[in-house]
Parts: C-alpha cells; sequence; structure tokens
C-alpha cells in the first residue's frame, strides 16, 4: 500500500495525477446511491445526509493531494489521463481524456472546495424537504458533471459536462416541480443554453475541419501555424465558442435565463448559478486562450460584450425586490467582468475573479438562504404565504440573525472591492489591465459597474437586515438564526472572502508585500496564449487612459465604492418600505429596471410569440393543409371519377342492352361506311 | 463452421418467428402472449452471439448462403450479414421482445391473431435486413405490409382505418416503382450479360448507363424516402402512429423506418452510384432532410396529441439519418447507422412511454396530464432519461450518432451541417415543452391523482432500453466497430462506381424477346 | 317481280331481328323482352339456314346449338322471372335495378 508522502515523493519526479478517476466516480457513485434512495428509502435522511456531503468531500480530498503533488512537480506539460476511446469513427478518435494542468486543477479545487461547503450547508437547508434524497442525487451529478466540464482533454470531453451540468441545472431549477412556474424556469434555461450549446457544436466542427483532432493540446500546439492570425477561420471558431459562453455564462444575449434560475433552491443558487456552472463560460475562454489571442476581433467582442453585460445587468440589480434577483443580476454583473479580463487578455485576472467570486457570492448565496430560511419558516408557523425572498417583506434582521448578518456584510465589502478583502484585489486587477491594455470605454464602464455594485448591495443588506422588521408583528416572534450546520459554511466561506484574494498582491501596491502565486501557478497554463497577444503588440501601458498608476487607481476605486456604500446607507437606512403586499409597482426608470428593461417581453414578442405561430403554420397549413390536402384530394378526386362512372351503370337491363346495340351499331357503322 | 458462423443463425431466425405465428394462432387466448414473448425471446438470444462471432474489419458479407430457389429465373434464398445488416437485424431483434410485452395489457382482443401478425412482422423485418436477392427483398418488403396494415386497421385508435389505408398506400406506391425499377435492372444485366439473375452481388456490379441511373434511382429512392419517411412524403407517419397499438409504433419507429435508410445505404447508393453521388441528387436530399430536421422539430413542437408529436420527432431523428448518408463521409454514415439504432430504442421507448399512460388514463392530449411526477415517479424517472436521449443529450446514445452525423456532414457540406445544428436547440424546444407539461406542475385532474406507478413488468420492458441509451451514449465503441469496416468499403466502392459509370450501354446487346423470362428462348 | 327467295328470306330475317331489338329496347314486360330476345335468336336461325343454302350443312348444326342454348335461356330466364314476380309482384324492368353494383 503506499502512503501519501511516497505518493508526493514519487510524484515530485513528473507529475502523475493520483487517484483520478475517483475525483469523477465519487460524485457519480453519490449520485447513483442518492438516485436509487430516491425511489427506495425516501423518508431516510441519513442516508443522502451522509452520502451525499462525503462524495464531494472525498473528491475534494482527492484534489488536494493532487495538488499538493502537482505543486511539487511544477509540471510544464499538462499530464492526460485517457480512460477509453469514446468515439472512433472514419478520422474522428474521440477519447475519454482528463487533463490534470495548473488550470484545471485551480478549478478542481474551487469546484470541489466550494461544493463541500454547500453540500454540507445543503444538510441543514434541505432537510424538511420530501424530495431530500432526489436533491442530493442532482447536486452530486451536478458536480459530477462539473468535473468533467473542467477535466475534459478535448472539445467533446468538455461538451459532455458543459451539457451535463445545464441538465442538472435544469433538474435543480425545476426541482420543485410542483409549481409550474418554476418548472418552466428550468426549461427556459436548458433551452436558452442549448442556443450557446450550438454555438459550441459548430465550434467543434471547425476545430475538427481544420486540425483533425478535438485534443486540447494538438490544437494549441498546431494553431499558431495552421491557422492565420486573425484569420476568418479562428474568428468563427472563437465566436461560436463565444456563443456557447454566452449561453452558460449568461451573457448578452443570452442571460435572461439566470435569473428566473431562481427559482431552484438557494443552495443551488448559490453553487451553479453563481460560484461553478456559470463560471464555465469564462473558463472555457481560458482554456482556449490560445485561439482566442490569435483572434482581435473574438476578443473585442468577448470583452465589449462582458463590459455590456457588466453594465446592464448592475442597473436592473439596483431595482429588484427579490434578494435572490439581486444576487443573480450580481452575478450576471461579475460574469461581465470576468469575460472583460479574458477577453482582453488577462487571462489571470479572469481566472481570479472567478475564484474569489466563487468565494464571495456563495457566500451571500448562502446568507440569503439562511434569511429565506428563517423567513419560511416564521411565515410557515403563521401559514402566511408573503413571499419570503422580499426583501420588502424583510428588514432589521440583524437582531435575529447575527451570524448571517455578519458574514454577508463580509461577501457585501468583498465583492463591493473593499481593502483588503477578495473582491479588492481580483476585481482592482480587472479594471486596471482592462485601462492599461488600452480599452478606455471599456475601463470606464467597469468603473461605474464598480459603483453600482457597491451600491446595489448595500441597499440589499440595508433592506435586509437593517431598519424595522416588516415581516409582521405575529411571523417576527419567529424569527431566528439558522443551525451550525448552515451557518459554519457561511463562516468558511467569510473567511475564504477575506483571504481568497492575498494569493496575487500587485507590485505597484505600497506596503503590501508582491505576491504572484495565482500569476506563476497558471504561467504554464497561459504562457502560449501570452505570448501570441505579445507577439501582435499588447503592451501594459502602466497607466490608465486618464492617467495614474496601478496603486493610485486601486486607492480611488475602493475609496469611491466605500464612499458608495457610506452614502446608499445613510440614504437608505431610514427610509421606510412597505410590505410587498401593500407596495405598487414601481414607476419611471426604476419600473424599467425594475422590469429588466422589457427584456424579456422583447424576446417574448419578436422571437417566441412569432416562432410558435410559423411552427403552427407549418403544421396546419404546410402539412394539414398543403401535403395532406393533396394527397387527400388526389384520393377524392379518384372517388369522384369513380361516382361519374358509376353514373352509367343503372342496373336496368334496358339501359344496358341500349348501351349494347348502339355499340354494336357504331361498329358496324363504322366497318361498313 | 459452428452455427452461427453458418448462414442456419439467419434462416432459424427467419423461421422461428414464423413458426411462432403460426402456434399463437393455435393457442389460447390466454396463451398467446406467452407464446409471442418466448418465441421473439428466444429469437433475441439466438441473433445474439451474433456480435461476437461477428468478424470486424472486414466488409465481406457472413453467415452467407445462396440456394437456388427458381432456379430458371435466376432466383434464390441468398441471405448474409454485413456490418450494416448485423446491427439492423439486432435493433429488429431487441425491440420485438419489448414490443410484445408491452403489449400485454394493451391488447384485449383477437389476441392471438395480434400476436401471430407481430412475430409474421418479424420475419419480414429480419427477411429484408438479410435478404441478398432482390426477389427474395421483395418478397420481404412487402410481407411486412400486410400484418402492419392489420395490426394499425384492427387494433388501432379510432381513425385506424383511414391511418391503415394511408399507411398502405404510401408504402405500396413507392414499392411499385422499386419492383419496376428492380426488373429492370434485373433485364438490363441480362441484356449486358445474358444471364438472368436476381443476386445482389451480380446486379451491384452492373455498369448502368449514367442516364438511366437517373430512373432507376428515383424509383428506388422514392419507395425508400416513403419509407423514412422525407419530407413531404412523411405525412402517412403521424396518422400510422397515432393510430397505432403501442407495439405498432413502436415497430415502425423503432424498425420499419430504418428501412427506409438501410435501403439507401444497401441498394440505391452502391446500385446507382453516380446518380446517387451527383450534385443534383445529392442537394436535394440533403435539403429534404434538413427541412424534415428543422420543420419536423418545428411541428413537433406545438402539437397537442403527444404521440404525434413523437412521431413528427421520427421526422427529424430520420432526417438527420439521411444527411448523414448523403454527405458520405465515413464518420457521417457510421453516424447515421449508429441513429438508426438510437432513435429506434428512444422512440421506441418513448411510444411505451405514452402506451403506459395511454393504458391508464385513455387520452395522449398533453393538456390531459401534468403533475404525473409526482404520482408516478418511476414513470418520471424513465420519461426523462428517454426524452433526453431523444434530445441528444452528451452521455446518451442520441449524442453519439447526431454528433458523428454533423461532424461529418461538416466535412463535406458544412452549411448544411450548421443547419442541421439547429435541430439541437429546436429538439430542446419540442421535447421540454411535453416533458414539463406531462410531469411538471401541480396534479389538477383528480383522475391522474389515482394512477399508479409503472410496475414490475412495464419495468422489466424499460430497462433494456434504459441500459442500451446509457451503453451507446458512454460506450459506442463495439457498435462503431461492427460497420467501420462495411461503411468503408461501401463509400470506396460508391467512389469507384461513380466514376466508371457509362455514358452509352456497354458490349454485346442480348435482343430483348430472347430473353428467357419471357419463354420465348424454350427451343 | 322475280324476288330471289333466299334475299327475301334474309330481308325478313333481318326484319324479325330488328323487331326482336326494338322489343328488348322498348318494352318494359319482361316476358314481352324475353320473347323479344328469342325472335332475336330465330331471326338468326333464319338467316343461318339461308346461307346453309349456298355455304353447306355446318350451318344448320349452328341453328340446334342455338335452338338448344335458346331453350337453356328460356328455362333460367323464366326461372328468373317468376322468382322477381314472386318478389316485386310485378315483371316491369323498369322497377327494379338488381344489376347496378
Amino acid at each position: 500500500m503506499l502512503s501519501l508522502p511516497l505518493l508526493l515523493q514519487e510524484a515530485h519526479a513528473a507529475y502523475e495525477p493520483i487517484l483520478p478517476a475517483w475525483i469523477l466516480l465519487l460524485p457519480l457513485i453519490g449520485a447513483v446511491v442518492n438516485g436509487v434512495g430516491a425511489f427506495n428509502w425516501r423518508g431516510n435522511k441519513a442516508i443522502p445526509s451522509i452520502v451525499g456531503p462525503a462524495a464531494v468531500i472525498g473528491a475534494f480530498a482527492i484534489v488536494v493531494v493532487n495538488f499538493l503533488a502537482m505543486r511539487a512537480a511544477a509540471p510544464h506539460d499538462p499530464a492526460i489521463v485517457s480512460l477509453w476511446t469514446w468515439m472512433s469513427a472514419g478520422d474522428l478518435r474521440i477519447g475519454v481524456d482528463l487533463q490534470f494542468d495548473q488550470l484545471s486543477m485551480l478549478m478542481l479545487l474551487v469546484v470541489t472546495g466550494v461544493s463541500s461547503v454547500i453540500h454540507v450547508y445543503s444538510v441543514g437547508y434541505m432537510r424538511e424537504d420530501p424530495g431530500y434524497s432526489r436533491y442530493f442525487a442532482y447536486l452530486n451529478l451536478f458536480v459530477f458533471f462539473m468535473l468533467i466540464l473542467v477535466l475534459g482533454a478535448n472539445f467533446a470531453i468538455t461538451f459532455v459536462g458543459w451539457e451535463g451540468v445545464g441538465l442538472c441545472s435544469y433538474l435543480l431549477i425545476g426541482f420543485w416541480y410542483e409549481n409550474r412556474e418554476f418548472a418552466s424556469a428550468g426549461k427556459k434555461a436548458f433551452i436558452v443554453n442549448r442556443i450557446g450549446d450550438f454555438g459550441f457544436l459548430v465550434a467543434m466542427f471547425l476545430v475538427f475541419v481544420h486540425f483533425g483532432t478535438l485534443n486540447y493540446e494538438t490544437v494549441f500546439a498546431a494553431a499558431p501555424a495552421a491557422l492565420a492570425y486573425g484569420g476568418a477561420v479562428v474568428t468563427a471558431i472563437t465566436l461560436f465558442l463565444f456563443l456557447g459562453c454566452t449561453g452558460k455564462s449568461a451573457q448578452i444575449p443570452l442571460y435572461v435565463w439566470l435569473p428566473d434560475a431562481m427559482a431552484g433552491p438557494t443552495p443551488v443558487s448559490a453553487l451553479i448559478h453563481a460560484a461553478t456552472m456559470v463560471t464555465a463560460g469564462v473558463y472555457l475562454v481560458a482554456r482556449t486562450s490560445v485561439l482566442f489571442a490569435m483572434a482581435p476581433v473574438s476578443q473585442a467582442v468577448v470583452a465589449a460584450v462582458g463590459a455590456g453585460t457588466a453594465l446592464l445587468a448592475a442597473t436592473i440589480a439596483t431595482q429588484q425586490y427579490d434578494i435572490k434577483k439581486v444576487l443573480a443580476y450580481s452575478t450576471v454583473s461579475q460574469l461581465g467582468y470576468m469575460f472583460v479580463a479574458v477577453g482582453i487578455g488577462a487571462y489571470t485576472a479572469g481566472i481570479f475573479h472567478l475564484m474569489t467570486h466563487a468565494f464571495f457570492k456563495a457566500l451571500l448565496f448562502l446568507g440569503s438562504g439562511a434569511v429565506i430560511h428563517a423567513m419560511h419558516h416564521a411565515y410557515h408557523e403563521v401559514h402566511s404565504h408573503e413571499d419570503p425572498n422580499d426583501m420588502r417583506n424583510q428588514g432589521g434582521l440583524r437582531r435575529f440573525m447575527p451570524i448571517t448578518f455578519a458574514t454577508m456584510w463580509i461577501g457585501t465589502l468583498a465583492i463591493s472591492g473593499i481593502f483588503p478583502l477578495a473582491g479588492f484585489f481580483s476585481k482592482d486587477e480587472i479594471i486596471w489591465y482592462t485601462g492599461a491594455y488600452g480599452y478606455g470605454i471599456l475601463w470606464g464602464i467597469a468603473l461605474v459597474a464598480a459603483l453600482l455594485t457597491a451600491g446595489y448591495m448595500t441597499r440589499l443588506m440595508v433592506m435586509t437586515f437593517h431598519g424595522e422588521n416588516r415581516t409582521g408583528a405575529d411571523a417576527e416572534p419567529h424569527l431566528h438564526e439558522v443551525p451550525a450546520v448552515m451557518w459554519i459554511p457561511l463562516a468558511i466561506l467569510a473567511v475564504l472572502s477575506i483571504v481568497g484574494g492575498w494569493v496575487n498582491i500587485p507590485d505597484a501596491l505600497p506596503v503590501l508585500p508582491a505576491v504572484h502565486a495565482l500569476h506563476d501557478w497558471l504561467h504554464p497554463v497561459f504562457e502560449p496564449a501570452r505570448g501570441i497577444l505579445e507577439a501582435h503588440g499588447l503592451h501594459d501601458a502602466h497607466s490608465s487612459p486618464i492617467g495614474g498608476g496601478e496603486a493610485m487607481w486601486a486607492g480611488i476605486s475602493t475609496v469611491a465604492a466605500a464612499v458608495v456604500i457610506i452614502l446608499t446607507f445613510r440614504a437608505l437606512v431610514h427610509r421606510t418600505w412597505k410590505p410587498a403586499a401593500d407596495s405598487t409597482e414601481p414607476t419611471g426608470l426604476a419600473g424599467v429596471l425594475y422590469n429588466k428593461w422589457y427584456v424579456d417581453e422583447l424576446y417574448d414578442r419578436t422571437i417566441v410569440l412569432p416562432l410558435l405561430a410559423l411552427w403552427r403554420g407549418c403544421w396546419r397549413i404546410v402539412d394539414a393543409g398543403l401535403i395532406d390536402g393533396s394527397i387527400n384530394g388526389l384520393a377524392a378526386g379518384t372517388r369522384a371519377v369513380g361516382w361519374i362512372g358509376s353514373l352509367f351503370q343503372t342496373g336496368r337491363v334496358a339501359t344496358y342492352m341500349f348501351y349494347f346495340v348502339t355499340g354494336v351499331l357504331v361498329i358496324l357503322a363504322t366497318f361498313l361506311l | 463452421m459452428s452455427f452461427f458462423e453458418s448462414h442456419w443463425v439467419l434462416t432459424v431466425l427467419l423461421l422461428l418467428p414464423l413458426a411462432g405465428a403460426v402456434a399463437c394462432l393455435f393457442a389460447g387466448k390466454d396463451e398467446a402472449k406467452h407464446v409471442a414473448l418466448v418465441t421473439s425471446i428466444a429469437a433475441f438470444l439466438l441473433s445474439l452471439p451474433l456480435f461476437w462471432v461477428f468478424r470486424e474489419g472486414t466488409p465481406a458479407i457472413q453467415n452467407y448462403v445462396s440456394i437456388p430457389w427458381i432456379g430458371q429465373w435466376g432466383i434464390a434464398y441468398t441471405v448474409g450479414v454485413d456490418g450494416i445488416s448485423l446491427l439492423m437485424v439486432l435493433l429488429t431483434t431487441f425491440i420485438m421482445p419489448m414490443a410484445i410485452l408491452g403489449s400485454y395489457s394493451y391488447i384485449k382482443r383477437q389476441e392471438p391473431t395480434y400476436y401471430a401478425m407481430l412475430l409474421l412482422l418479424m420475419t419480414a423485418m429480419i427477411g429484408v435486413f438479410i435478404a441478398l436477392d432482390m426477389f427474395l427483398f421483395f418478397l420481404f418488403w412487402e410481407l411486412m405490409l400486410i400484418p402492419m396494415y392489420f395490426i394499425i386497421g384492427v387494433w388501432g385508435g379510432e381513425r385506424r382505418i383511414y391511418a391503415a389505408i394511408k399507411f398502405f398506400l404510401f408504402t405500396a406506391v413507392g414499392s411499385l416503382l422499386m419492383l419496376v425499377a428492380i426488373v429492370t435492372l434485373v433485364y438490363l444485366y441480362y441484356r449486358q450479360y445474358g444471364v438472368v439473375t436476381f443476386a445482389y452481388n451480380d446486379l451491384v456490379e452492373l455498369p448502368v448507363t449514367r442516364s438511366a441511373q437517373f430512373w432507376l434511382f428515383s424509383a428506388f429512392a422514392l419507395a425508400f424516402a416513403i419509407k423514412v419517411p422525407l419530407f413531404p412524403v412523411h405525412t402517412w407517419l403521424p396518422d400510422a402512429h397515432v393510430e397505432a397499438p403501442t407495439a405498432g409504433s413502436v415497430i415502425l419507429a423503432g424498425v420499419l423506418l430504418k428501412m427506409g435508410t438501410y435501403g439507401f445505404l444497401r441498394f440505391a447508393m452502391p446500385f446507382f452510384a453516380y446518380a446517387a453521388t451527383s450534385d443534383v441528387v445529392v442537394y436535394t436530399i440533403l435539403t429534404l432532410s434538413l427541412i424534415g430536421i428543422v420543420y419536423g422539430a418545428w411541428v413537433a413542437a406545438v402539437q397537442p396529441d403527444a404521440k404525434k408529436l413523437v412521431a413528427y420527432t421520427s421526422v427529424a431523428h430520420l432526417g438527420f439519418v439521411m444527411l448523414g448518408l448523403f454527405a458520405l463521409t465515413s464518420e457521417s454514415i457510421q453516424g447515421g447507422i449508429l441513429q438508426m439504432v438510437n432513435h429506434g430504442i428512444s422512440t421506441g421507448a418513448l411510444f411505451l412511454l405514452i402506451g403506459m399512460l395511454y393504458e391508464r388514463r385513455h387520452t395522449r392530449l398533453i393538456e390531459d396530464f401534468g403533475g404525473i411526477a409526482k404520482v408516478m415517479p418511476f414513470f418520471a424517472f424513465a420519461f426523462v432519461v428517454v426524452a433526453l436521449s431523444s434530445i441528444g443529450l452528451p452521455g446518451t446514445n442520441g449524442f453519439v450518432g447526431e454528433f458523428l452525423i454533423l461532424i461529418g456532414t461538416f466535412r463535406t457540406h458544412p452549411v448544411a451541417a450548421v443547419i442541421a445544428a439547429t435541430g439541437v436547440v429546436f429538439a430542446a424546444a419540442y421535447m421540454l415543452p411535453m416533458v414539463q407539461r406531462v410531469l411538471y406542475g401541480p396534479v389538477e385532474d383528480e383522475e391522474n391523482r389515482e394512477l399508479t406507478d409503472i410496475g414490475l413488468r412495464e419495468r422489466i420492458v424499460l430497462l433494456p432500453a434504459l441500459a442500451m441509451i446509457v451503453l451507446i451514449g458512454v460506450y459506442p465503441g463495439p457498435f462503431l466497430e461492427k460497420t467501420s469496416a462495411s461503411v468503408d468499403a461501401l463509400l470506396q466502392q460508391i467512389e469507384m462506381r461513380a466514376s466508371q459509370a457509362p455514358l452509352e450501354p456497354l458490349g454485346t446487346d442480348v435482343r430483348f424477346d430472347h430473353m428467357p423470362i419471357l419463354g420465348v428462348d424454350e427451343d | 317481280m322475280n324476288l330471289d327467295i333466299e334475299l327475301a328470306s334474309l330481308i325478313l330475317s333481318a326484319f324479325l331481328f330488328a323487331v326482336g331489338t326494338a322489343g328488348v329496347l322498348v318494352r318494359r314486360n319482361a316476358i314481352i323482352v324475353f320473347m323479344c330476345v328469342e325472335l332475336m335468336l330465330n331471326a338468326v336461325n333464319l338467316s343461318l339456314i339461308v346461307f346453309s343454302r349456298s355455304l353447306g350443312l355446318e350451318a344448320q348444326v349452328l341453328v340446334f346449338f342455338v335452338m338448344a342454348v335458346a331453350a337453356a335461356e328460356a328455362a333460367v330466364g323464366l326461372a328468373i322471372i317468376i322468382a322477381i314476380f314472386r318478389h316485386y309482384e310485378g315483371v316491369d324492368v323498369d322497377r327494379f335495378n338488381l344489376l347496378r353494383w
């Protein structure tokens, strides 16, 4: 039997993934066990409570061991684990291959780490739900597919994970399927995602036709020589890939599913719709950075879409009343930041923000889950049907839920970019590079969106935790803090939200030690792409578009964010809201923002309804009318001719005799005359 | 030579269901179904070893035999399998027990005749896939029509007569023209070589002039296109599916439709390689396939009747198969063949599932359901898995087939592949709303609240399909290996023959009136 | 006026045939229609006998055939007419169209 130190020692020579298949197998086994449980021991809460989290924590443990081994070996090239040949036909060979490199390792850590925390939290949150076992089956399955997505060594395997997480997202959004709206939200998510997947598919076809393989390593090694820089092919590949990303990562124009996805249980929102799945698009762009680096047009599109989404979603977030909707739009906005980063070529900054965002957004969602849990419980006790998610029904919760209150403030400060929390470092890095690489407009947008972030998050905190309680006099006594199984995950994530940014501290900041851990770690992965970018004129201006160095702008942005927080707090803390039931819908600009710029309605009117009409037309007019009409018409015509012929058959002997004689006479006449 | 390497396994496979059919007729009202089930399972177990005995890596016909039958007309009992027909035969024997067991409680009158018809149909279907004599092939091809006609017409739904006649007429129109083409082909062969033969291996070698190829190809293609069905000759399918009893729909979707695509692959394309690879034919068929994919999905999305919806999805799925075949790349054709198997399994399972609902509620209208997941959880699980396979989710069989088709098609016809790929989006747009409206939402109809979840027999019916969905999705290797040699050889053959197709008739012209078939040359 | 006996017989035969045909066409009583058919047959018999004078005895053989067939026909035909009469209480051919499919 191999001991752990021995394994690590061996790995030092050359990194060999340790128990790679088990990273995938454990969550899969968990999913199967819980799935069987969903049918066979539905009342049993103990098995899912143990199996569900244990499967993921086990995977996390293996990942940590692998991480240590990789750190010790510091390999330059990725380690590929081939499991079996998936498809083989003609020239196409697709293996079930897993790729262990620094990027996938980081993602593995984030995914399994955050998942572990959220699984534990779910034990508390979902305890009372009749679908408890089913819930963990889905959640384990999600982790399984997410790990496939991250580990795939070729486009096709990544795509398996890509669609698999979409499936789990669909199942979990519609987890409470008896609610028709929830089920519809799941369906919407799946279909919108499929539009993106179409892009991914076409990109794969293009890659295969031009490279004869879908393996990342081969493609990336061959790309600079095989494709022209900025050529149509590489631009098409990357744009189609990015279409996939806009679906999965909720960017313009396909972001509309994510806010609706909040119909799922809150831990699901935290895990899938904040920390992991929705960042898959960012991961994909980073993974294919070589291709994107060769396509300046696509880069610009990615960055511009990211910035646009960041701003649009932030504006909508300022006027939402559903606590989860605010966080959902916040997620969309933060994902926009990540795309700006990977779009301009600051890949490490994008992945950095992906990581810190996973911490603080998971924290915020779980915090909101705790709030909803408490609210739901209180309303349940008094048989009220008020909306526990609506912030207008909350307020003053800090007195009842001190731990949630404190941890959520940490999350809020982190996402707002307040020094020295995680968000400060990651977001600052993105904004800084956007300016320094010469994207002046995007830089401005990013700054404005950052201030909006501070604003809407403070509004959320004030409406939820400060001021007077609006839950209602009878429900109020039932509000209390969540159990330890739920607040301990909050605490863990709060700690990560504070220290998570310290892995990358820029040189420019005074006093602080310069830390490049993340940059150095990811360097081997992004080296080729950075090489291409730098060869084609990417340069660091070392100053923002309107002057000033990194340290100065970091200071300005954190101070500005702090000012926004203080101003928003002071402006809102004494304001009184009516409970949701007594409120009217906002009007004017607030109304437009509350209604999300009417984008859903626009899509419905311009795309969904016309399509449905067209489809009905196809059925009623073309199929039933034209095709079947002509076939049935042919049959009717045949019948009509037969009917006319039958008129001559009177059945009377005399008639027939008459025909006979006439015939004879005609023949005689013909022959004789 | 062992039993499984000789032709006897095929011959027994043909005769066993026939014997079972006779036995069913003589069996009692309640025993007939057991007889049928045992027969079909025996046939399945008999065919199963073929999968391993089959020698991969060679396009040669295996288990081959040719026994003269009507000697003076060159007709023989010629059967054999290659990688393509092997999968089709296995698909048939795999689907039949499911279809029969799925009928156990559905069919409540004239059971002996019903099960005899099913088994007769089985013989005909296996015959179509293994026949290598054009006469024999045509015999089985037409034979298959009769039991299906009665299955729809006698045990079907309300408009069963209309559907049965429509099915019969559509198919008959196509096959008559095909018969003319077969006879013409035999005649041309005689004129060329002075020998009358219906043997596939002989006829396939005949160099047919380019202009004649188009006429003959069209005659074959019409027969097969109706069967596939290609747009715009697809309208018999929704009616036939809706009216047919569950087993009828399962077999119709599972096996019968594949005869069209199989026919293209086995006969129309190698016989008339020049016509089949000419631009006008390829673009016509690709266009019709694309219309089938997109249009089938569109029309499916707005169907109120669950069975009709699934019927239209068949139009879309078979559109993918046709696209793959006529893209003429190894990847796409192999994908097409695999997709034939996949569609048989998943659409067959879908029809079984809808049949189970129908048995309980006596309605197929989607709006009559809702919240079924609550009362029938295992049913819901199976339904979702099969639906996901149907929309081609990676990890299920549907994805492997569609992916190979699309990626292969992209090599030769990129625009077509991109248009076809939108079908992936539309697939979600027709399947998920149905899943949602049937399974999710509150249980509003009191009748639905009383429904019982599917029982042991029904689970046994579904489990093989569910297992295959995942197995082919995750590990399609063994299936692709079966077809790869055959497909590569076929492609080479087509390419070679297309380039060698003569402009004018070759060689000596034997006079028509000396043809012994006409009985003049007897002196 | 020296009318050839053969010609005269043929003219008579044609006349009888025409009368028979007209009767079949215009009369409505089944019995009369039937008798007119017999008339037509006998007209043919007459012309056969005329031709046998010049062409040989074979034609007279045919006459016997015709008579035999006519007898058989009469038997079957009358039986049918009686059956129809019993059923419809009348033998007016315009009143029934049994032959219509």
